[in-house]
Parts: C-alpha cells; sequence; structure tokens
C-alpha cells in the first residue's frame, strides 16, 4: 500500500496556555479503523476535532488524503487556507458527533440531503432519491418524515451516520458517537459503524467501547495526558498492554463496564 | 403527610389555616377589592358625557365614512414596509455583531446604541428635515420610502440584538456539523443557523412588530399629506375639526383589530414550532 491516508506529525494544541496535544504522530491507512482510547482530559476528541479543523492546531502537520490540512505550503512557507477552502478539505472528512447535532428544523431525510444539495450542487431529487438508500443502509427507510425530536438517540446518530456518508467522504471520524446513549440503545449504532468498517471505509473511533474496539478496530491508539502512550493491534494494546497508564486505565474502564 | 407535619412546626398558632386555604382567602380579597373599584369608577363616572365625547354614533359613522379604512390600510403598508427593512436591517446587523472582524462589530455596536437610546420621534424630526438639509436628496416610493426608512431604521436596532441573542441561543453544535458536512460559514449561517434563531426569538420578534404597527404613528411627524394619514393621524386631523375626540377613539380600536390577530398567529407559530423542536 501507497501513503497513508492519514498522516499527523508532532501536532500540537493548547487551549489557554494549557497544552492538550504535546506532540501526537498517528498514520491511518486507507481502509484502516484506528479507535482512540483515554481517559476523558487525554485529547483524544481534541485531535479528532483537529483533523476536521474544528480546533486550529497550533504546531506539527496533519495530512489528509495527501493534502496538508488548514495550510498551504509555498516556498517552504505556511499560509492558512480561506473558509472556502477549508470547506472544502472537510467534504471529504465525515464527522459524527457525540450529542448527533442533527438539524432539528428538518426532517430525516432533508438533514441528509441538504449538504449534497447546498455544498455539491445535487438536484434535490437526486439527493433525497439517496438519502433514502441511506437511511435504509441505517435501518431507517420507514423515518425519513420525522424530526429528530420524534427520534430515539440511537437512531438520530444512525441518521447522523448518514447525514455524514451523503457527502461520499474518503474518511469518517467518531466523536464517542455511543457516549450520548441509553446502553440499549449503544448496539444498534455500534451495528451500523461495523458494517461500515466491513465495507472498507477509513475510521477514526474516539470510544470507550472494549469489546467494540477489539472487534473491528485494526489498531487501537492509547493517548493519555496529550501523548500517545502506545499504539498497535487490539491483541496487544487492550490485550496485553505494556505500560502502567494503559493497564491502569483498562482496569478502571472494565470495572466500571462491569457494573453497569 | 404534607398538612400533617407542616402544622405542629408552624410556630404562630395565629389562624389555624393551611397554606392552601390562606391562598384562597387572599386571592378572594383581591377579587373583592377589584370588583370595589369597578364598581365605584361605574357609579362615579358621567356615562353620558362619555358617550357624547369618545363615542358618538355620528362620527363613527362619519369616520367611516371620511377614509377611516385608507388610514388603516396605510398603517399595516407603512408597518409592513418597515417591519421587512428593519428584520433585514436587524439580521444584518446582528451577523455585523457577532463577526470576527472588528470594525464590523464596533459599526453594529454604535449604530445599535445610537439608535436604540434616541426616542423615535427625534429620529423622525431628523428625517422630516432631511429634504431642508440635502435639496437634492429624493428618497423613491414617496411617502412609502420615507415612512419605511425612518420607522425601519429605528426597528433595525432593536430587531438586531433580539436576533443576535437568537443567534446565539443555537447550540454551538449545530454550525460545527455543518462546517463538518463542507459548508462554508454564510451558508451554513443561512440554512442552518439562522433558520433555528428566528424560531427561538419568533415571539420577542412579534413583540417588536406589534410596536411597530403602534410607532407608525409617529409618522405624522415627518409631515405626511392628509391622503397618505395614517391612524392615529388621521383620527387626529378628524378629532381637531370636530372638536370631538370619537374619531381618535374610533382610531384606537382599529389598532386592537391589527395587533390582536397577530397575537393569536403568534401563538399558534410558537406552537408549530415547539413540536418541530
Amino acid at each position: 500500500m501507497s501513503d497513508p491516508l492519514v498522516r499527523a506529525v508532532n501536532v500540537t494544541k493548547s487551549f489557554h496556555h494549557q497544552e492538550v496535544l504535546k506532540g501526537i504522530d498517528l498514520e491511518v491507512d486507507t481502509g484502516q479503523v484506528v479507535c482512540l482510547l483515554g481517559p476523558s482530559g487525554s485529547g483524544k476528541t481534541t485531535f479528532l476535532r483537529c483533523v476536521n479543523q474544528l480546533e486550529g492546531i497550533d504546531g506539527g502537520r496533519i495530512w489528509v488524503d495527501g493534502d496538508l490540512i488548514g495550510y498551504a505550503e509555498r516556498n517552504g512557507k505556511l499560509y492558512r487556507l480561506k473558509d472556502k477552502e477549508i470547506a472544502a478539505q472537510r467534504r471529504e472528512i465525515g464527522m459524527v458527533f457525540q450529542r448527533f447535532n442533527l438539524f432539528p428544523h428538518m426532517t430525516a431525510l432533508d438533514n441528509i440531503a441538504e449538504a449534497p444539495v447546498q455544498v455539491k450542487g445535487e438536484s434535490r431529487a437526486a439527493a433525497r432519491q439517496r438519502a433514502h438508500e441511506l437511511l435504509d443502509r441505517v435501518g431507517l427507510g420507514d423515518r425519513g418524515a420525522a424530526y429528530p425530536a420524534q427520534l430515539s438517540g440511537g437512531q438520530q446518530q444512525r441518521v447522523a451516520i448518514a447525514r455524514a456518508l451523503a457527502m461520499q467522504p474518503k474518511l469518517m471520524l467518531f466523536d464517542e458517537p455511543t457516549s450520548a446513549l441509553d446502553p440499549e440503545l449503544v448496539g444498534e449504532v455500534l451495528a451500523v459503524i461495523k458494517e461500515l468498517a466491513g465495507e472498507g471505509m477509513t475510521m477514526i473511533v474516539v470510544t470507550h467501547e472494549m469489546a467494540f474496539a477489539r472487534e473491528v478496530a485494526d489498531t487501537v491508539v492509547f493517548m493519555d495526558g496529550g501523548v500517545v502512550v502506545e499504539a498497535g493491534p487490539p491483541s496487544q494494546v487492550i490485550g496485553d498492554p505494556q505500560h502502567q497508564r494503559t493497564k491502569t486505565f483498562l482496569t478502571r474502564l472494565r470495572s466500571e463496564q462491569h457494573n453497569t | 403527610m404534607s398538612s400533617a407535619n407542616v402544622e405542629p412546626r408552624d410556630a404562630e398558632p395565629r389562624t389555624g389555616l393551611s397554606p392552601r386555604q390562606r391562598s384562597q382567602r387572599s386571592r378572594a380579597i383581591q377579587y373583592a377589592i377589584l370588583v370595589v373599584i369597578v364598581l365605584v369608577a361605574a357609579f362615579t363616572a358621567n356615562w353620558g358625557q362619555i358617550a357624547t365625547v369618545f363615542f358618538k354614533p355620528s362620527l363613527i359613522k362619519s369616520a367611516f365614512e371620511s377614509g377611516l379604512p385608507t388610514a388603516f390600510l396605510k398603517t399595516i403598508e407603512y408597518t409592513i414596509g418597515a417591519f421587512v427593512i428593519g428584520l433585514l436591517g436587524g439580521t444584518l446587523l446582528a451577523l455585523m455583531r457577532l463577526s470576527s472582524v472588528g470594525p464590523y462589530r464596533w459599526l453594529a455596536t454604535i449604530y445599535i446604541e445610537f439608535f436604540r437610546g434616541l426616542p423615535a420621534i427625534v429620529v423622525f424630526v431628523a428625517f422630516s428635515l432631511l429634504p431642508l438639509a440635502f435639496a437634492n436628496l429624493v428618497i423613491p416610493f414617496d411617502p412609502y420610502g420615507t415612512v419605511w426608512s425612518a420607522l425601519g431604521i429605528v426597528s433595525a436596532a432593536y430587531m438586531a440584538e433580539v436576533i443576535r441573542a437568537g443567534i446565539q441561543a443555537v447550540p454551538k453544535g449545530q454550525l460545527e456539523a455543518a462546517r463538518s458536512l463542507g459548508m462554508p460559514l454564510g451558508l451554513a449561517t443561512r440554512k442552518i443557523v439562522l433558520p433555528q434563531a428566528f424560531r427561538i426569538v419568533l415571539p420577542p420578534l412579534a413583540n417588536d412588530l406589534i410596536l411597530l404597527v403602534k410607532d407608525s404613528s409617529l409618522v405624522f411627524i415627518i409631515g405626511t399629506s392628509a391622503g397618505d394619514f395614517e391612524l392615529t393621524g388621521f383620527g387626529r386631523d378628524l378629532a381637531n375639526t370636530e372638536s370631538n375626540l370619537t374619531p381618535l377613539v374610533t382610531a384606537g380600536f382599529c389598532y386592537l383589530i391589527i395587533t390582536l390577530p397577530l397575537g393569536l398567529l403568534v401563538r399558534r407559530l410558537e406552537a408549530k414550532a415547539a413540536r418541530a423542536r
């Protein structure tokens, strides 16, 4: 395989003088699923948001599919991209949020069809047709006319996945996609993500679902305190962690998930 | 259980009434006072005088015949035009206030503070002086252009603050979701943020509209001619010639004909928006 789809080199980011990312290096090959694990405040969500430029980075570089994210490099100097250019880069990257963030004033169908119409210039009819197919794919073919408030959390998150897929992204980012869900709704969302992984979609998933990470991830990355502590196949990082911090975190997570 | 627990703890044994009985009694006293006031007013008022000065049937009739319907229509026309200008201007000002570009923010803030702080009547006087100051100035659609811009300029300042609050009430995740789908900032604002912001501020915006209906009565200051009178101007004019307040009172009631259905409409829209949330 050639170049990785995502390449992050020495990414740093601070909020109000507090360094949240202290030099992250990460590579994701096309078709790979990478799960980011780590305690809250470890920087995994911030890193994900940096890939999509919802946060700007202070240092380092991120490339997605060979494009430098957020900047243009000319004569060895970096220039910040304009809003339109940033928007164009984001088109290739789908994002699913912890709190779904569906547009409450639109039906499920229009939530999915809106961006292809407005951003890609597809006809409303064609976009709706594809939105229907996508809803079918996430098992909600009959709920297209429903407004987000009329859907359960699990259904909303599945619509949100369909909405991201409608832009036909090369890369999907999931930011704790099941953390805001009632326990009995987690399964239906994970099933959709698993299916997507099976179809060869490249994904970075921030999650606390260990069983999911073990089953689906090609690489598990454990982050803590703004650095990558260890990375490798799930059998290694989850099954046989080398670092004390990883061990402590996994033990605590196991006991919590046991209790709920 | 609660009342049984509360009573022994109540240190003052003054009434022996439960809190609920007490509140019922205080409400009964309030009603009684209200009834007394109404009765006193009804018996002391000089009804004959009130009827001839405020509600003289012949003058009500002549008001309708001498152009009240036209004035009614003018009031509506002045209001709608001013509302459109206020809404467009207010939205623009709100976006400027939230802009990351400093000068936009400053300009908008100055405009809003200036026109919100100034009595509308002063703005109208200034407007009426414009033709004197600039002899060649022609405001199109006379007299509508003048009335619309005078009312709209003031109204935009008020609406800008309402709309800004609405935009800020839309969760940040909405803009992030729109941007993550590749929408540029302008498109995301237009398609995702503003529609939600307007739903949120519908009640206060409707309040501004109702205020505008009434503020349109100030346009007489600009010096509209008799044919362009709105309700108050018309009523005042006729009241002066007849030396009787009936035309003004009649015109006054016409405002209710406009504002009451507006209030009803807003409540419906609110209910509809609540369902879609």
